[in-house]
């Protein structure tokens, strides 16, 4: 009997336009067919977040817009533009 | 001994340091050592320290002493930290033949950012690292990023990562704060890599080879313009953005590569580009007004 199962993308963003170009990313296989793993890549899945939902991946995720906390403002830390997809396959 | 200044970072290298948060150094060390370090390692004998104890008292009578007393080693160590810095820990990192899966991003000890001090790690890689071997991987200008250690893990891929593979006898020398893993090994042999945190003991001021300071930073040019960008000088160097980073934050990088720069020069008006004295700009001039 076939199952559905989840396929996971995380984009990392230039910015917080879902069209800007990919910066990073993160693959996470439910179906358990590939098992990405850190640095396994050179070349970005998807060269924007909108080529990812032309492929067929939805968005499941906007990061918000969060304004910096007062004296952070010269501060860096994460990537701010986390945009994460699904894909649901019949295995 | 007083170490020939010609072993000193040169003023360029430093401004790539505080840039990327590594320099690298292919293939520096005799093969010969790498392979009596290499014994010594699998003997079990390159034995740590007490943390604190300073380096010239760490390692008697060892091939990795040996290493750390290359003079072009020491001009890594003396141009970032000074001299004779203090041990803080060492690990041999042993990566197991055919791996399922690399170690998760992050960043080494503890979120470690009230201070512009900076300690560095010197990897050693003590023999040929291809590509399937996976060696270190470093995102190059992360050092500055306020993260505690594997909160990044999430992370699995940026732009423009640098994957070390290299020839034996290599030396990365990376500022404490640098994103790092250790690639998935997918041949069948083990991988080695061994790692020195160092703490400086001295006031971070010009330790290098500053001969060349004055004329290196370069003067002032017409801001977003090509000329800006094509020049090898200090203020291009900082200013050059990883592929990785987002729009807007890249230019906070730029800022707090500037503030490095100050700190380490001792210049509190030294700028890039303009882009951080515009920001301090607090005019008082009531006559105009
Ligand atoms: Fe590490």
């Amino acid at each position: 009997m076939s199952q559905k199962k989840q396929q996971v993308l995380v984009l990392y963003l230039a910015n917080s336009a879902l069209d800007s170009p990919v910066k990073g990313w993160s693959v996470y296989d439910g179906t358990g067919r590939s098992r990405p793993t850190t640095g396994d890549g050179d070349v970005p899945p998807y060269q924007t977040g909108l080529d990812a939902l032309l492929d067929g991946w939805r968005v499941i995720q906007f990061p918000q817009l969060i304004p910096p906390y007062p004296n952070m403002e010269y501060t860096t830390s994460f990537q701010q533009y986390e945009f994460i997809f699904e894909r649901i396959l019949e295995v | 001994m007083a170490l020939d200044k010609k072993y000193l970072l040169t003023t360029r290298q430093m401004a790539t340091f505080v840039a990327k948060g590594f320099l690298r150094f292919d293939d520096v060390v005799p093969a010969e050592l790498n392979e009596r370090i290499m014994r010594e390692i699998d003997a079990g004998g390159v034995k740590a320290s007490r943390a604190a104890t300073p380096l010239s008292q760490c390692y008697a009578g060892t091939a990795v002493k040996e290493m750390l007393d290359m003079p072009e080693v020491q001009g890594m160590i003396q141009s970032l930290v000074g001299p004779d810095p203090l041990f803080d820990h060492q690990a041999v990192h042993v990566r197991q033949p055919n791996e399922a899966a690399a170690q998760g991003m992050h960043g080494d000890s503890i979120i470690d950012t009230s201070r512009q001090a900076f300690d560095v790690q010197l990897m050693y890689f003590p023999h040929d690292v291809p590509l399937e071997m996976g060696g270190t991987l470093v995102v190059p200008g992360s050092q500055y990023r306020r993260i505690n250690e594997s909160d990044i893990a999430r992370y699995q891929n940026f732009i423009g990562q640098v994957p070390i593979v290299c020839k034996a006898g290599t030396l990365l020398v990376l500022h404490h704060g640098i994103w790092h893993c250790g690639r998935r090994n997918q041949t069948d042999k083990m991988r080695y890599m061994f790692k020195i945190r160092l703490n400086p003991r001295v006031r971070q001021l010009r330790l290098w080879n500053t001969e060349d300071l004055e004329q290196a930073q370069g003067g002032f040019k017409p801001l977003f313009t090509r000329e800006t960008y094509v020049t090898d000088d200090i203020q291009s160097i900082l200013e050059r953005q990883e592929p990785w980073f987002e729009n807007a934050t890249g230019r906070l990088e730029i800022v707090n590569r500037i503030k490095m720069w100050r700190f380490l020069t001792g210049d509190d008006h030294f700028d890039a580009h303009y882009w951080l004295t515009r920001i301090e700009n607090e005019p008082q001039n009531l006559e105009l007004a």
